[in-house]
């Protein structure tokens, strides 16, 4: 799926969140939104999945306006900076969920269900753990059972809010690597938010820049760096 | 040095303040004999008080429950005006003396007073009955389950919720399957207090029952009637069941501070 956000803005209590964003995510990318603490990057991430409305602008995913469809008629998987995990559901429940919820005809039987979340299971490399409880889990194993739950309901885009800000410098980078198979082996277009660069770059096909509202820039890492477009870019790629 | 002294002060405390008292009321029902215990305690009067004090409570613990729920879930996931002002609104009940609560509702819902004297007409009475015991008993104690449910609510956040969203559920099941079975055990014992209060409640409850014997009379009322009639078997008679009832809530308070600890229910 593409999603081509045209011209969105967003005001908190009179003072400018986003400023005429427009972003294309091609189908099958996977793309980083980068940029400091209050860039606006979190609200746009927000605001595709439907939890917070725009002021103005359109949000277009393979043509198709979605601009006011509810968060839950998305079908968007995310993957929240806390995990979000239900702590009162064990984690095949916890995966289950997006699909035990789901109405009519399109709601998979019990068997159909357990198959898929022993599938996802397998995908995350954790088939053992079905039984547990989110509290007794690692931190880097609650943000892959966060990843399965989002996958369960095959999401027609993957969001990702800092999902790696939680976890020690060695799980983070171990944990990179696996985010980014899964994404390639599901093959979802995703979306990720982040601060850090290396993150950013190393996940990411392509890299969105944001300061104060804007994306400055979007390109592969080599662009970035070679070919800055504002010295905000300049300056924040060099700072990392 | 100072530790053993505190210790046995405290001891001493609550041996002259609770518990000689409360093993007096029992040592004195059963002083004739638990014969004559029953005998009073089935005093048609008193079973009638007993019976009212019940009803009363199951009334009131539903209503307490609904309310307390929606409260707790408006103060902690929306931000409106007045929202503060909600927060102490709701603690009142807590400030207000009961006696004064029940004068408040007599003059606004008695025959003279605003709301009562406009339903009179339609033979419609508010106080001095049922309908009376229940709204005092509803203002004595809806702060209960608000002050429970809250801080869990505050604490599990929003983002379980928002997690439910993206992934399909309606506003229905996200209540159902993620927030309720967090709250869940906060709720039971802010009701069981609530419970507790509403059985044990006196002094609101005097100003509007009319006192009419056998049919306005709660438990605590019938033990002071029988009191003020030199009837003290009947009254301390009457007082070991309110006090069992007491510590019923008490026991299920203690089981779900052993078996939840999380739901801030002190053992």
């Amino acid at each position: 799926m593409s999603l081509e956000i045209d011209r969105i803005t967003k005001t908190f209590d009179g003072a400018a969140v986003l400023r005429d964003v427009s972003l294309n995510v091609r189908d099958g990318e996977f793309l980083a939104l980068l940029g400091p603490s209050g860039s606006g990057k979190t609200t746009l991430l927000n605001l595709i999945a439907g939890l917070t409305q725009p002021d103005g602008g359109k949000l277009l995913l393979d043509g198709t306006d979605i601009t006011h469809k509810p968060a839950g008629a998305r079908r968007f998987g995310m993957v929240f900076q806390s995990y979000a995990l239900f702590r009162h559901m064990s984690v095949a429940d916890n995966i289950a969920f997006g699909l035990r919820i789901m109405r009519g005809r399109d709601r998979p039987s019990k068997a159909e269900r357990r198959t898929r979340v022993c599938e996802l299971l397998d995908l995350i490399e954790m088939p053992e753990l079905a039984d547990r409880y989110p509290a007794q889990l690692s931190g880097g194993q609650q943000q892959r059972v966060a990843m399965a739950r989002a996958l369960a309901i095959s999401p027609r885009l993957l969001l990702l809010d800092e999902p790696f800000s939680a976890l020690d410098a060695q799980v983070r980078r171990s944990l990179r690597g696996s985010v980014r198979d899964l994404q390639r082996k599901v093959g979802v277009t995703a979306l990720l938010v982040t601060h850090d660069q290396s993150e950013a770059f190393e996940i990411a096909d392509r890299v969105a820049v944001m300061n104060g509202g804007l994306i400055e820039q979007v390109g592969t890492r080599e662009e970035l760096q070679q070919n800055p477009a504002s010295d905000f870019v300049r300056q924040f790629i060099a700072a990392g | 040095m100072n530790r053993p002294i505190l210790i046995g002060l405290a001891v001493l405390l609550s041996l002259i303040v609770i518990i000689l008292p409360v093993a007096a009321i029992f040592t004195r029902a059963f002083a004739e004999g638990v014969s004559v215990w029953a005998q009073a305690v089935t005093e048609p009067e008193t079973l009638a008080a007993i019976r009212l004090t019940i009803l009363t409570a199951l009334i009131v613990l539903p209503v307490n429950i609904v309310f307390g729920l929606c409260a707790a879930w408006a103060i902690a996931r929306f931000r409106f005006p007045g929202r503060r002002a909600l927060l102490v609104v709701i603690e009142i009940p807590f400030a207000i003396s009961p006696i004064v609560a029940g004068l408040c509702f007599l003059l606004i819902y008695g025959a003279y007073g605003p709301v009562g004297s406009a339903l009179q007409p339609y033979g419609i009475q508010l106080m001095f009955n049922l309908t009376g015991i229940v709204l005092v008993s509803l203002f004595v104690t809806c702060p209960f389950v608000v002050r429970e449910v809250l801080p869990v609510l505050s604490v599990a956040g929003e983002d379980e919720e928002r997690a439910a969203l993206t992934l399909g559920a309606n506003g229905w099941q996200i209540f159902r399957l993620v927030t309720f079975p967090n709250i869940t055990w906060a709720l039971v014992y802010g009701a069981i207090l609530a419970t507790a209060r509403a059985i044990g409640e006196f002094g609101a409850v005097s100003v509007v029952s009319g006192a009419i014997r056998g049919q306005t009379m709660t438990l605590p009322l019938q033990i002071e009637l029988l009191y003020n009639d030199y009837n003290t078997t009947g009254a301390f008679a009457a007082a070991t069941v309110l006090a069992l009832l007491a510590l019923l809530t008490l026991v299920l308070r203690a089981l779900i501070s052993i078996t939840h600890p999380a739901t801030g229910a002190k053992p």
